[in-house]
């Protein structure tokens, strides 16, 4: 089911009529059967829009498509979508059979065809031997994975997930994110689920939708978005350490930072924020940026070097390197960078150039 | 070492409490059961002939009123609770969708609750006057002629269903009170998920509010009980220390046990009275433990805690 977002646009009404607008013209296609990713951080209106796709929330304006169905006006119940609660909602005095079945109940499933689409479900999601337990005796993976088996029960058009990992510890975060691509794909429903956190949307999704402040900041699989990002929001929000922001300046269609040229930009000459990826430094004693490194922090699999900022001593620079250079506090290591890990943005609008 | 410190300050703190429960709550509680089994006491002269197993409560059973008594407080009990617990449980559930003016309706239906239970006993009497009262003139609209609810010679049932419609309503406002609270912190989140299984709004009552509110229910149900078998002041406030109608004989009064207790107390200066309001209250004790227990047994299969 392909689902468009049309000039969508939700304010929120506080009692003294100040108005917020959490959502602010969004406008997005979520292609059918794939997993998407709603990701920004908190406040950025992604768990509203989520809300408005449910129906829990109605847009101000715009219309919102289920395939070629207008469903702007329709009422939850009638848009079949599965929605799993950032909390999951479990009702705590029903077993987890119950729970599984309360969908199949309200549309009047005969009892013996409720129980077993509710024993399918349950087995699909991994938790089949769990089913005359309550909620409280199960972990937060299990109730978890109750809260999907009951959103599925009903053969829903969409699956609405609401920060579905944040309430999990980070091994169980792990297995769980697996198990939603999985489900997912076994399924073959078109998914959406809400994070904040970069690494988890990035990981599973087909595609991931970036937002900022109400406004989507960009659309695309995730490595694209990641190697290409539209402004500085999106290149700073994706990765891990983040990226480095790094004062420069176009000269001739070079792009300079401390002084040193790292590679070249057609732009008129300006003075620009230069985005480095931690990745993106080389250790070449030709190279053109010489950095002091101020600490050294060592994972094993490749090493972090951490370079005092050049402007402001609180943050500071990350560069990941091999861990077969041995590098000490203290060392002055000469960088060239490579070509696609740099971005060059415009110092007032943060749009890339 | 330390822990034997804090016992001592534990108690230090709890004396007051202690000494002022022990005067005015434990030693009365001992005293009753010591009184209720004392032959022939005699209040002024604090003395008795030894002591008997089972004649106070022989005295206390045989009088005819006991019987009235216990029909009376059987069925205060028995028709006002569950009547009171789901029309307070309606009107919560009513109030809590209320989005409008909540806090005006919460405050209308909390007001029995700080208000004197004589005032509204009298307001009540005046409600169910024959000839002046407001339900008698809107009787009177559907030619439905005056009813003698409460007056002289009122018939036992006319009384008691007066005295039961005040039990219902003065009992209303804490059990409302109660039960939204309860409401209020049920989450939010149990009823959007309702919604997007397309759950019917009964089965939203039966299948979520009420189970997720059990504790509450369960705790009110046990209180309604046991306060409903203590029922005097609502009598007392409507219908004076006669508890009857004017005009009416003693079999048609809307005695209760509690009644009898302070009936008994009344001429506690007869030689055994003061026994036998002992041994009545004890028999009260018996019945409201008897049916605490059973209720907290059916709890176990049916709260939610």
């Amino acid at each position: 089911m392909e689902i468009t977002l049309k000039e969508i646009t939700k304010i929120f009404q506080a009692k003294d009529k100040s108005e917020t607008v959490a959502v602010n013209k969004l406008d997005i296609t979520i292609p059918s059967g794939k997993l998407i990713g709603l990701l920004g951080p908190s406040g950025c209106g992604k768990s509203t829009t989520l809300y408005m796709i449910a129906g829990l929330l109605t847009p101000n304006e715009g219309r919102i498509y289920f395939g070629d169905e207008d469903v702007t006006d329709m009422a939850p119940e009638d848009r079949g979508i599965g929605l799993v609660f950032q909390n999951y909602a479990l009702y705590p005095h029903m077993t987890v059979r119950q729970n599984i079945m309360f969908p199949l109940e309200n549309i009047k499933v005969p009892k013996q065809e409720a129980l077993q689409r509710a024993q399918e479900m349950a087995d699909l999601v991994g938790i089949g031997e769990l089913m005359n337990r309550k909620p409280k005796q199960l972990s937060g993976g299990q109730q978890q994975r109750v809260a999907i088996a009951r959103a599925l029960v009903k053969k829903p058009r969409v699956l609405l997930l609401d920060e579905p990992l944040s309430n999990l510890d980070a091994r169980l975060r792990l297995a769980t994110r697996e198990e939603i691509k999985r489900i997912q794909r076994e399924t073959g429903i078109t998914t959406i689920f809400v994070t904040h956190d970069q690494e988890e949307a990035m990981s599973i999704s087909d595609e991931i939708v970036l937002m900022d402040l109400g406004v989507k900041q960009q659309v695309g699989e995730p490595q694209d978005v990641y190697d290409d990002p539209y402004n500085l929001f999106v290149a700073k929000f994706l990765g891990t350490p983040p990226i480095n922001m790094i004062p420069g300046e176009i000269k001739n269609n070079q792009v300079f930072v401390k002084g040193a040229k790292i590679g070249g930009k057609v732009a008129k000459n300006q003075d620009v924020v230069v985005g480095i990826r931690p990745e993106g430094f080389n250790i070449d004693p030709k190279g053109s940026l010489e950095l002091e490194v101020y600490m050294v922090e060592t994972i094993g699999r490749d090493t972090t070097l951490i370079i005092k900022n050049f402007e402001d001593e609180e943050k500071s620079y990350r560069v990941i390197v091999d861990a077969r250079h041995r590098i000490q506090p203290g060392d002055k290591v000469k960088f060239n960078i490579d070509e696609d890990k740099f971005y060059v943005f415009n110092q007032e609008t943060g749009e890339r150039l | 070492m330390l822990e034997k410190q804090s016992n001592l300050k534990a108690l230090f703190y709890l004396a007051p409490a202690m000494v002022l429960l022990s005067v005015f709550t434990f030693y009365p509680l001992f005293n009753a059961f010591f009184l209720a089994f004392l032959k022939d006491y005699e209040f002024l002269l604090r003395s008795a002939r030894g002591f008997t197993i089972l004649g106070n409560f022989k005295n206390v059973i045989t009088d005819p009123d006991f019987g009235i008594a216990m029909k009376n407080t059987s069925i205060i009990t028995f028709i006002s609770v569950p009547i009171s617990v789901i029309v307070a449980l309606l009107i919560s559930v009513a109030l809590n969708s209320v989005k409008k003016l909540q806090g005006a309706f919460q405050t209308i239906f909390f007001l029995p609750y700080v208000t004197n239970a004589i005032a509204i006993g009298m307001a009540f009497a005046f409600i169910f006057h024959a000839d002046y009262g407001l339900l008698n003139t809107i009787l009177g609209w559907f030619g439905i002629n005056p009813i003698n609810w409460v007056g002289l010679n009122a018939s036992w049932s006319n009384a008691m269903f007066a005295l039961l419609v005040y039990t219902v309503w003065g009992g209303l406002a804490f059990k409302i009170m109660v039960f939204l609270s309860g409401l209020q912190s049920i989450d939010k989140q149990y009823y959007d998920a309702a919604r997007v299984d397309a759950t019917p709004r009964r089965r939203v009552l039966t299948r979520i509010t009420i189970p997720l509110l059990s504790p509450m229910i369960f705790y009110i149900t046990v209180t309604s009980f046991i306060g409903a078998f203590k029922a005097y002041r609502t009598i007392i406030g409507m219908f004076g220390e006669t508890l009857r109608p004017p005009g009416t004989l003693s079999k048609d009064s809307l005695i209760t046990i509690v009644g009898l207790v302070y009936d008994a107390l009344a001429h506690a200066d007869a030689t055994g009275k003061m026994s036998e309001a002992a041994a009545a209250s004890i028999i009260l004790f018996s019945i409201t433990m008897i049916f605490t227990l059973i209720q907290m047994q059916i709890s176990k299969r049916r709260v939610h805690f």
